[in-house]
């Protein structure tokens, strides 16, 4: 730790050695995990070592941790101050600017140097450096010149508003002037990044407001699809007869599952909770008359237009032949995506108006305090099961979503991971956020969908590199990135649920979570 | 009678491992309240440092069994606590003194992050090992029927009984074991009493790892076959141990992987093997509801 009193030299040995130190933990953690590679051979397993690799990992260690201990942890003005200062209103020193300038400038140079040598890498770094020096400077001018509009409303209003037309304008532009794009990518990955948001935004109910720790909630949308699935193709069912039911069976299960929990707390609770949704996922595996196994069910039919089908076929009236248009493959999907944000629309709306009820109070009750709410005459076994109801049927109606819009249902689907990418979702929003909620399901669940179909980064890394095999690990390395950067989660700010007199937001940390 | 003794000492067997993670999980929630969920993960590195050392050792023309088996077991208890204690510096340090659900997602995300790393650095596919430890006694024989009890079950029962009358004497016998005490009952006050807070939790990490390095090494030995996802599954079992012994007791920890593993080794031989993990987590649903601390957990008196 070097104080402000000490000498040049004297902080250079400090950090020399603390990067010493750091570079000889990296060499101990990767000497032979990554050091070494097992092959398989007819013979048994042999090594074959990685020097090279373990080497550059080593060093890339110290320099990062020598640069940071330099400049940024134990410097007299941390290099980090500047760009911090982009989302203040402080006002900017001279070296800001400076940093900044150069900042650019760099980012200027990667682009040039991009285009000289034809390497994307450096391409890529410029546009970085670029984007958040020129983002962040917009930000700060907008927010300096109108200091007092209302940028959390028209955030979110801005949002719903693209959530709506996206699909429409998109369509519109390229079926008049048929630039190429991707749309049915764009479509897809919309639709499951939705399916993500109303997820969060059901489990939000169960953890964010009731302050229950549910690590199973993937069993609820297992038990929507499953509904459908086995309604539509034993029953021959459609998907709006199944809706209402995935969601009532779900919500039947939340009960049936909430009922011997209701006794535990915190840990003991999250553990029950994980138990049940491994249960279900290995009945669904192993009941194969019912389920078909690891099989899974095929052949489950999509969502109808009020009655119309999208077919190219004329057997009957179609959607296309009935609004006498052009058939088109993407006309399904966008409706699909209709679908899934109206659903979720419908999750939060119902939430909004669920918080304002006597039911919804109780729940925050319960999760700040369970005994000063028992004792205030709340029945918290009703609290605790509406909760879980609740939460599970909003999971259920995803579930039946999801194997329409697959086709097709396997217990692969509802692995732990998916419960985890869940409760991610919404503590990495900042629980009880509903903005967050949808914000951190755009950045985990479409941020790195996208990564998978990055073809560029072959072009950047070689053609040995594969992105979806990185992509996991990056997930990982991103949730724990930004927990440790906003433990509150993306929206740290609260807006109570009601006020006496102005409702002002208040900070996260003034509100207990997750406790009971 | 020789079937159901023959499945009691598997039990014992599968139970010992659980048992030796389920101390790591147990710990850290005894010291700082957390689920380490990564610890399972941490398990499987630690089987994968294994592996590897052992290779390594052949490699260099070290086959005396013995000795490469200890110099294995020195090695990945040593790399595995630096695993532990790293993951405790990157992920949960920062966080300590947040919110309850904050280090539990770091958890998950150090859990992915350690699958995915070991996945891209080794290879998705199992990796066998030829069996090291051979032979057994037969006990005595019914029918057809022969009771074995094989070395490599000796081996792993003898570690762990070992490792835990170990680790009881360092909890309860030596400095670190006090300060760690003092750190569960109340950290603030330990801190005022000279007992270096950080450095203690730490210790229980590194700890921790490398009983789950022992374990990963037994599992390898057990089994003969590893791959990077053994860590979850494991994981989660050895948790459930922990909960369902009473989390933050460490007999209870080891008592909660004896029962767990009887359960499963006793479902499997006379019920259906699918449905082994179901009775488990079944089992834990149930004696949860009747002892919600679990067997030998401290009832949680809450002050209002």
């Amino acid at each position: 730790m070097a104080e402000p009193g000490k000498t040049l030299g004297q902080k250079l040995s400090a950090a020399l050695a603390d990067s010493l130190l750091a570079a000889i933990i990296a060499f101990a953690l990767f000497s032979l995990v990554l050091g070494l590679r097992t092959i398989d051979n007819v013979t048994g397993l042999t090594l074959e070592p990685r020097a090279v690799l373990l080497a550059s990992v080593v060093g890339i260690v110290f320099f990062c941790r020598l640069f940071l201990n330099l400049f940024v942890w134990h410097a007299d003005y941390p290099l980090t101050t500047p760009f911090a200062k982009l989302f203040t209103l402080a006002p900017f020193e001279r070296r800001d600017i400076a940093t900044l300038a150069v900042t650019a400038a760099l980012g200027v140079i990667g682009l040039a140097a991009s285009f000289a040598t034809s390497n994307p890498l450096y391409g890529l770094i410029g546009a970085v450096l670029l984007t958040v020096v020129g983002l962040g400077c917009l930000r700060r001018a907008i927010f300096r010149t109108f200091p007092d509009l209302p940028y959390a409303q028209i955030f979110i209003a801005g949002g719903i508003a693209f959530a709506l037309f996206f699909p429409i304008v998109t369509y519109a532009i390229e079926s008049t002037f048929h630039l190429g794009m991707p749309l049915r990518y764009w479509f897809d990955l919309s639709i499951l990044v939705l399916t993500y948001v109303m997820l969060g935004w059901g489990l939000n109910i169960v953890v964010g407001l009731a302050g229950l720790l549910d690590l199973g909630y993937v069993a609820f949308y297992a038990v929507g699809a499953y509904t459908f699935a086995l309604l539509a193709t034993h029953f021959g069912l459609g998907f709006w007869v199944c809706l209402p039911i995935a969601g009532v069976a779900a919500a039947l299960w939340g009960i049936i599952l909430g009922f011997p929990v209701l006794r535990l707390r915190g840990d003991y609770l999250a553990i029950v909770t994980l138990a049940f949704g491994e249960i279900i996922r290995i009945v669904l595996l192993n009941w194969t008359e019912v389920t078909n196994g690891p099989n899974g069910i095929a052949g489950i039919p999509k969502p109808t237009f009020f009655g119309l089908p999208f077919s190219p076929f004329a057997d009957g009236t179609t959607f296309s032949s009935f609004f006498e248009i052009k058939y088109d493959g993407l006309h399904a999907i966008i409706f699909l995506y209709y679908v899934i944000l109206t659903l979720a629309l419908l999750t939060n709306l119902i939430t909004l108006r669920l918080r304002r009820l006597p039911v919804g109070r109780a729940w925050e009750a319960m999760r700040e305090d369970e005994i000063a709410c028992r004792s205030l005459g709340i029945n918290t076994t009703l609290t605790k099961l509406s909760a879980f109801a609740i939460g599970a049927m909003f999971g259920g109606l995803a579930g039946c979503f999801f194997a329409t819009r697959q086709g097709f249902v396997s217990p692969e689907s509802f692995t732990f991971i998916e419960s985890a990418i869940i409760l991610a979702i919404v503590v990495l929003g900042g629980m009880g956020s509903q903005l967050g909620v949808a914000i951190a399901a755009v950045v985990m669940v479409g941020g790195f969908e996208a990564l998978r179909h990055t073809d560029g980064l072959q072009a950047i890394f070689g053609d040995g590199f594969d992105p979806a095999l990185y992509r996991m690990l990056l997930f990982g390395v991103a949730m724990v990135g930004i927990m440790v950067w906003r433990p509150r989660g993306l929206v740290p700010t609260r807006a109570p649920t009601i006020a006496l007199k102005d409702g002002r937001a208040i900070s996260a940390d003034l509100v207990g979570q997750g406790r009971a | 009678m020789a079937y159901f003794l023959q499945q009691l000492i598997n039990g014992v067997t599968l139970g010992s491992i659980y048992g030796l993670i389920a101390i790591g999980y147990t710990m850290v929630y005894g010291i700082i309240g957390m689920i380490n969920f990564a610890h399972g993960d941490i398990f499987m590195v630690g089987a994968f440092i294994a592996l590897i050392a052992f290779l390594a050792l052949t490699a260099l023309g070290i086959t005396a069994i013995p000795l490469a088996l200890l110099l294995v077991l020195i090695i990945a208890m040593v790399l595995t606590g630096v695993w532990g204690w790293t993951v405790e510096r990157i992920a949960y340090r920062p966080l300590r003194d947040s919110f309850r659900l904050a280090p539990l997602i770091t958890a998950i995300g150090m859990s992915i992050v350690l699958q995915n790393f070991i996945q891209v650095a080794q290879g998705a596919r199992v990796k066998p090992l030829q069996p090291i430890v051979t032979g057994g006694y037969e006990l005595f024989q019914n029918g057809s029927f022969t009771v074995i009890v094989s070395n490599i079950q000796i081996l792993i029962v003898a570690t762990t009984v070992v490792l835990m009358t170990v680790f009881w004497l360092v909890i309860n016998c030596t400095a670190l074991g006090r300060a760690q005490r003092s750190c569960e009952q109340d950290r603030l006050m330990a801190a005022l009493s000279g007992v270096n807070v950080d450095r203690t939790i730490s210790l229980t990490f590194v700890l921790g790892a490398a009983l789950a390095a022992v374990a990963g090494l037994l599992y390898l030995l057990y089994y003969g076959v590893i791959d990077f996802f053994i860590g979850f599954v494991v994981g989660i079992k050895a948790f459930t141990a922990a909960v369902f012994g009473g989390i933050g007791s460490i007999p209870g920890a080891m008592l909660g992987g004896l029962v767990i593993g009887l359960i499963e080794t006793f479902w499997s031989a006379y019920f259906t093997i699918e449905y082994k993990d179901v009775a488990a987590f079944s089992m834990l649903a149930i004696v949860l509801i009747f002892f919600p601390t679990g067997l030998l957990g401290r009832p949680e008196v809450e002050k209002v």
